[in-house]
């Protein structure tokens, strides 16, 4: 395994290890260039994930201090959990559901789809479907996803055939488990999925692709990558050229080291990703890194989401089996006739009795809400997720009074739902309940949104460096050796789930960055 | 379809180890035959009898599972005694709080909280607080200490942990009998 030198000026430094940093590190390691990956988590391997809500939590998620505003729920309700996401190495792709679907065309171009929408910041995203579409299918090859490349779909489980059955009564017509990085038969030295259902508090099997034990350990048997664990960066160093040139951060020990390097990668989410580029501020870039345009840290979105539960006169556990069992997809198309513009997705979900206590409704107590936990066993459920809107209000900024350990003002995370998010999270809720109701239900929960796990657009790309952060290849418009690598780079969310864009991105952008240092351009 | 048994599956010198931990009292009552009584709140070190026995009824009130004995949650809410003595603050919220709770109950039904007899004026009486840090962080902590109680699963038909079960691939994931045809 690689050890490289703090004072190796030669090498590229990731930040983050999770779908983007893990998936470009994995990639450009195999094409020979030095990699570094600070990570600011601890290294946890699958055998030791905790089928256990709460304990799970514990051990994965990101809890550092973040502040919250704005009048999303989530602000009053996890005031200090803005984002449901994972601290370790593997990132987000520990706890994801393992969902992989590609934008439609029109979701690469809203700006020219949806025209002017009061209060959006709407652009049309650098690059095209077209363009994206080879390194779509490199992506779902990499991660195995089913019905695709000739894998099948995964088995439904029961709170995949009662959603099902309701979505045929209703006409809809895309009804199946879904295109999904979870392996329904052995694949890429993995085996396929035991139907565990604790695929949000990491896959004890490995039948889920995450970057943990599929990209980083190839990565690292090239020779050419280093995963530095519990290496938290602080800040983004660089020259009086205006180029980078490394980065300072805390070791698992807390001390301070400062890692050189040639290019730098910016992949913590899009929480951190803004936050380290605004802490970074200097004398030369008053404002942040890579923020002439004064966009690093907005257009935050994290979804139009929600859930429907609802409770039947019979047993279903949904919780055995894939979490993320199955979709709907008819409601993903762009029909402003609904009354909003974009689409979502209808996605199985189900949650443990512990968090379905946290989050079925929060604050909640008295009779309304024992009566709804007592139809735990019969309960099925599933998630929205649709496309919000880019919004410049929305943002993560620097808290101004709050620091962490090291002394860096901790991210602020500001969200307003926009009155399309808003239409279309009503019209979401009606038809989910429609669905269960079609085939009995007794009642039906629409379920408010949990701590964000889709955080997107805080360092959008953008044709012109005066309306985002990066171009089309996630190359920051001020300085061309510091790259975005993960969600934050997104013009927009599209209705489906953001992974396999991210390692699509990753895998391109990785082509991209050996490309231009092997002609020396950085 | 394979349905859980709701009998709770832990055997009896389980469930009182486990409850010895946390309510030692309670263990003590019931494994002499005694049943669940006062002893429990009794043997509170910090907090009194009274206050332990109000967070108890609130506990049942805010969130009433009638299928569920008081152990459950008395194991919730007796954790609340230690977390007073190590922090004074904790403490004052607690005694305050419930000094606040039983003056609404004097006010209205000329007797403390407990005393009340109907839940529907008891939780009335809970709406009048409900907006206090004692109130919500009551609250708030029983959310996790009673239904993160692995010994409450089975009774809500929950699993819990499967991995070491093999999943579910052979344990009924796709069991689901009654759905008509489609």
């Amino acid at each position: 395994m690689a050890k490289f030198d703090l004072n190796d000026s030669g090498v590229v430094v990731i930040v983050g290890s999770g779908a983007g940093g893990g998936t470009l590190g994995n990639e450009l390691a195999q094409k020979g260039v030095k990699v570094v990956i600070l990570e600011a988590g601890p290294r946890i391997e699958n055998q030791d994930f905790i089928n256990d809500e709460w304990d799970s939590f514990s051990q994965l998620a990101w809890s550092d201090m973040r502040t919250t505003s704005g009048s999303w729920r989530v602000a009053h309700d996890f005031p200090s959990i803005p984002a449901w996401i994972v601290k370790a190495v593997g990132g987000s792709t520990v706890h994801w559901a393992g969902a992989s679907l590609r934008f439609d065309e029109h979701e690469f171009k809203i700006k020219s789809a949806y025209g002017g929408i009061p209060g959006a910041n709407l652009i049309d995203w650098p690059i095209t479907l077209a363009e994206m579409e080879p390194w779509y299918a490199k992506a779902e090859d990499k991660m195995g996803v089913t019905r695709t490349n000739g894998i099948p779909g995964l088995p439904g489980n029961n709170n995949f055939k009662v959603m099902e059955a309701g979505a045929r009564k209703l006409g809809y017509k895309e009804v199946h488990t879904g295109r999904m990085a979870i392996n329904s038969e052995p694949r890429d030295g993995r085996g396929s999925c035991q139907q565990i259902g604790f695929c949000f508090q990491g896959c004890k099997s490995g039948a889920k692709w995450s970057t943990l034990y599929s990209e980083i350990p190839k990565g690292e048997a090239t020779g050419n990558l280093e995963v530095r664990p519990g290496s938290m960066v602080i800040k983004i160093e660089h020259d009086p050229s205006g180029k980078v040139t490394g980065v300072v951060y805390a070791d698992a020990t807390g001390a301070m080291q400062r890692q050189k390097a040639r290019v730098v990668a910016v992949a913590g989410n899009s929480i951190e990703s803004p936050r380290l580029l605004l802490n970074s501020a200097s004398s030369m870039f008053p404002d942040g890194l890579a923020n002439s345009s004064g966009q690093v840290g907005r257009n935050y979105m994290r979804h139009m989401t929600g859930s429907v539960y609802a409770t039947f006169e019979k047993s279903v556990h949904m919780y055995r089996g894939t979490t993320m069992a199955g979709i709907i997809r008819d409601e993903a198309r762009n029909d402003p006739k609904r009354g909003f513009v974009g689409g979502y997705e209808m996605e199985t979900l189900s949650l443990g009795l512990p968090f379905m206590a946290a989050f079925l409704n929060p604050g909640a107590w008295g009779r309304s809400f024992t009566s709804a936990m007592e139809g735990y066993p019969r309960m099925a459920g599933m998630w929205l997720v649709g496309e919000d809107m880019p919004q410049e209000t929305n943002r993560i900024t620097l808290d101004p009074k709050i620091k962490d350990k090291f002394g860096m003002a901790v991210a602020s995370v500001h969200f307003d739902d926009h009155p399309n998010d808003v239409a279309m999270r009503d019209h979401a809720y009606r038809q989910g309940a429609a669905v269960y109701e079609a085939v009995g239900a007794t009642v039906t929960y629409p379920t408010p949104p949990y701590p964000s796990t889709h955080n997107m657009g805080t360092n959008r790309m953008s044709e012109k460096p005066r309306d985002g952060v990066c171009n089309k290849f996630g190359q920051t418009h001020d300085i061309k050796n510091l790259f975005i690598s993960d969600g934050s780079q997104f013009t927009s969310g599209a209705a489906c789930n953001p992974t396999l864009t991210i390692v699509s991105l990753a895998i391109r952008q990785a082509d991209h960055i050996a490309g231009a240092m092997q002609r020396k351009e950085i | 379809m394979r349905e859980i048994d709701r009998r709770s599956k832990y055997d009896r010198r389980v469930f009182l180890k486990g409850a010895a931990a946390t309510a030692p009292a309670v263990a003590i009552a019931t494994s002499t035959g005694l049943g669940i009584t006062d002893a429990w709140a009794e043997d509170a070190k910090t907090l009194t009898p009274a206050t332990m026995k109000t967070l108890l009824k609130m506990a049942r009130d805010i969130y009433p599972h009638d299928f569920l004995g008081d152990s459950y949650y008395i194991a919730a809410v007796t954790p609340w005694d230690g977390k007073a003595a190590k922090d004074p603050a904790v403490k004052t919220l607690i005694v305050d709080g419930v000094a606040r709770l039983d003056q609404e109950a004097n006010d209205r039904h000329k007797m403390p909280y407990v005393q009340v007899a109907w839940e529907n004026d008891r939780v009335a009486l809970l709406q009048k607080i409900e907006a206090s840090a004692f109130f919500q962080q009551v609250r708030g902590d029983l959310i996790v200490s009673l239904y993160n109680n692995k010994e409450v699963w089975p009774r809500f038909g929950y699993e819990g942990s499967s991995a070491e079960h093999g999943g579910y691939i052979k344990r009924g994931f796709a069991d689901i009998d009654w759905l008509s045809k489609v």
